[in-house]
């Protein structure tokens, strides 16, 4: 698996010397899910918290970039970025407090009725733009002292900033769950209810896991609005939440590469089933060739995509009741 | 808030909603309660329903019969789904339910975009109840919305009855309790399965339906309808038909009175009332801990 990873990654940083200028943007996108998968798949595949709403998070960065970038100015990413972080990480903590009082199928309801408070909130809301959303003119500015060590206005730049951030997250994680924190949220995953007889504040861990996950989102959700100079109520939607989730699901739920896997996957096979090229109009309903390959996926390849590359039992977590 | 008429207005407004609200919360509580299973396409049964009762009212030309047709189709697309998808589901984890369901939306929304058209249709009022009752000089009541309420109130009854007075819903009660049990005791489950969650897309579809007139007929009107839905049954209690009665009542009337009291936050007024309940009991009203 290492070979496999090492190597996806060596091609992705090779990209642009081929790429298009099309492509180079659509890969960078697909990586910024990919981040956002990852930090979903920390509450999913190894905390065992099924959360519906973490678009929720995604959206609260991207609007507070919109927020925080004037009008016809571009905002400081070394200002904007770390607000954009620690926004998203209170609101983790609020709304974590709450949705981890319920476990199992509760939590999938209340994670999913967060998420769409907010699309209601930003809908209504004037500052936030309302129905339409609000563009941001212009990419938040690197510049630091007097040096400006890249340009997110320019592609292949941008695409390098989403990169090193996978890879970033990744080693985070990678770190964070091989930690006694990680050690102890897998075990919170396999039974709750002797992490706690161990003397583990149980609630506490599910907390740190459900902020940093959130957090980690709230930094893909900033970029993506960054990328695209725009943000609407979508980006809390539930659409969002549940694509996210299939990505993780689809891609291997439990492991650190599925996700990527996943948002890669569903991207490139959203953006061929939608290609008018192919499908000569047919390619407007699209999401049905792609609910059927979802509906058959879960029916015949139980272990994600990344699953038939794997042998040995199923990562995923029990549930926690039923 | 003028006078006694309009608040009494905004609380049959609430209710109607209310009522409405349970005859979808009640089958994706009852489908959780005793087969286990998370279902996120519920709502496009209610989309389901309304597009039937539009499809049919253009070749019958009245709502009724439009309805009492509909509901046999719902039935039996309800047992098709059931045989051919959710079946292999009652073993699954929650995961799969989740992925499996979501993608099952996506394909009824895009068979309904194939079939109906992206266009959003309104449904005339039945003619014989086609007037208001005035109230004052400038307030009326729409009979339609009472007679709404009045179908409503008659199906939240019938359930009841056969819930708590007959032989299938006493094997459905144990069945919310103890699955394995049941079995052991001989009954045919499945069949049971079967039965109720044809009935949970009888009751969606139903909904759609009879709100068709006042609510028109839109796309994507499902997904709205679910997650309120959700909303709902956390509020009650997973698996309790008196925790959705309950809660479809109380979001009801938080939903009306929040559009009227606080406009610029309305939307989220539910929202609220779900934290509120949420932080005083987590398994909602009626649920057990």
């Amino acid at each position: 698996m290492r070979v496999l990873l090492i190597a996806g990654l060596g091609a992705l940083a090779l990209y642009p010397l081929v790429g298009s200028a099309f492509y180079l943007q659509l890969f960078a996108k697909i990586m910024l899910l990919a981040v956002f998968a990852m930090s979903l798949d920390l509450l999913v595949g190894f905390t065992g918290l099924v959360s519906l709403g973490h678009a929720a998070f995604f959206g609260l960065g991207a609007y507070t970039l919109m927020l925080l970038s004037p009008e016809y100015q571009a905002a400081s990413i070394w200002l904007s970025l770390p607000v954009a972080v620690g926004v998203t990480a209170v609101a983790a903590l609020v709304i974590g407090a709450l949705v981890l009082r319920t476990s199992g199928v509760y939590f999938i309801m209340v994670t999913l009725a967060f998420a769409q408070m907010l699309y209601y909130f930003a809908i209504k809301s004037k500052a936030l733009g309302g129905s339409d959303g609000a563009y941001i003119y212009v990419k938040p500015d690197a510049a630091l002292l007097g040096w400006r060590p890249f340009d997110l206005g320019n592609r292949v730049h941008f695409y390098y900033v989403a990169l090193v951030l996978l890879i970033g997250t990744y080693a985070l994680l990678r770190t964070v769950l091989r930690s006694l924190f990680g050690h102890v949220i897998l075990g919170i995953r396999a039974n709750e209810r002797r992490m706690g007889a161990l003397g583990y504040p149980v609630f506490r861990y599910k907390l740190a896991a459900f902020v940093l996950a959130g957090a980690i989102a709230g930094v893909a959700g900033y970029l993506e609005a960054a990328q695209f100079g725009y943000v609407s109520p979508e980006f809390f939607g539930w659409q969002e939440s549940g694509s996210v989730l299939m990505m993780v699901i689809l891609g291997g739920v439990g492991t650190l590469f599925g996700p990527i896997l996943g948002a890669f996957a569903l991207t490139l096979l959203q953006d061929f089933l939608s290609d008018e090229a192919v499908f000569h109009g047919f390619h407007k309903h699209w999401l049905l060739p792609m609910g059927l390959f979802i509906v058959l996926a879960v029916l015949w390849l139980p272990r994600g995509i990344g699953g038939l590359a794997l042998r040995g039992p199923r990562a995923v977590p029990e549930t926690a009741d039923d | 808030m003028a006078d006694g008429y309009t608040f009494l207005i905004q609380i049959l407004n609430g209710v109607q909603y209310g009522l409405l609200l349970f005859l979808v919360a009640s089958g994706l509580t009852l489908v959780f309660g005793i087969m286990g299973v998370i279902n996120l396409a519920h709502g496009s049964f209610y989309m389901m329903g309304a597009y039937l009762a539009f499809s049919l009212m253009e070749l019958v030309g009245n709502l009724w019969l439009a309805i009492l047709l509909g509901i046999p189709l719902s039935i039996a697309i309800g047992l098709a789904l059931e045989a051919l998808l959710f079946r292999r589901l009652y073993r699954r984890d929650h995961l799969d339910q989740v992925l499996l369901t979501y993608g099952l939306i996506l394909i009824m929304e895009e068979v309904r975009s194939l079939l109906a058209g992206d266009d959003v249709h309104g449904i005339e009022v039945p003619k014989l109840l086609d007037f208001s009752i005035r109230l004052t000089d400038t307030l009326a009541y729409p009979v339609y919305r009472l007679v709404m309420s009045g179908i409503c109130l008659g199906v939240a009854a019938l359930m009841a009855l056969v819930i708590q007075r007959t032989r299938l819903g006493m094997t459905i009660r144990a069945g919310a309790d103890n699955r394995e049990m049941v079995q052991l005791l001989g009954i045919d489950i499945g069949l049971v399965y079967r039965m109720v969650f044809a009935a949970g897309v009888a009751l969606a579809a139903l909904a759609g339906m009879i709100a068709a007139p006042v609510a028109s007929v839109y796309p994507g009107m499902g997904n709205q309808i679910l997650i309120i839905s959700f909303v709902v049954v956390v509020i009650g209690g997973i698996g309790s038909i008196k925790g959705a009665f309950l809660g479809s009542l109380l979001i009801g009337l938080a939903d009306t009175f929040g559009q009227v009291l606080a406009p610029e936050i309305a939307g989220v007024t539910v929202y609220m009332l779900m934290a509120a309940v949420l932080l005083w009991r987590p398994a909602g009203l009626f649920g057990r801990a």
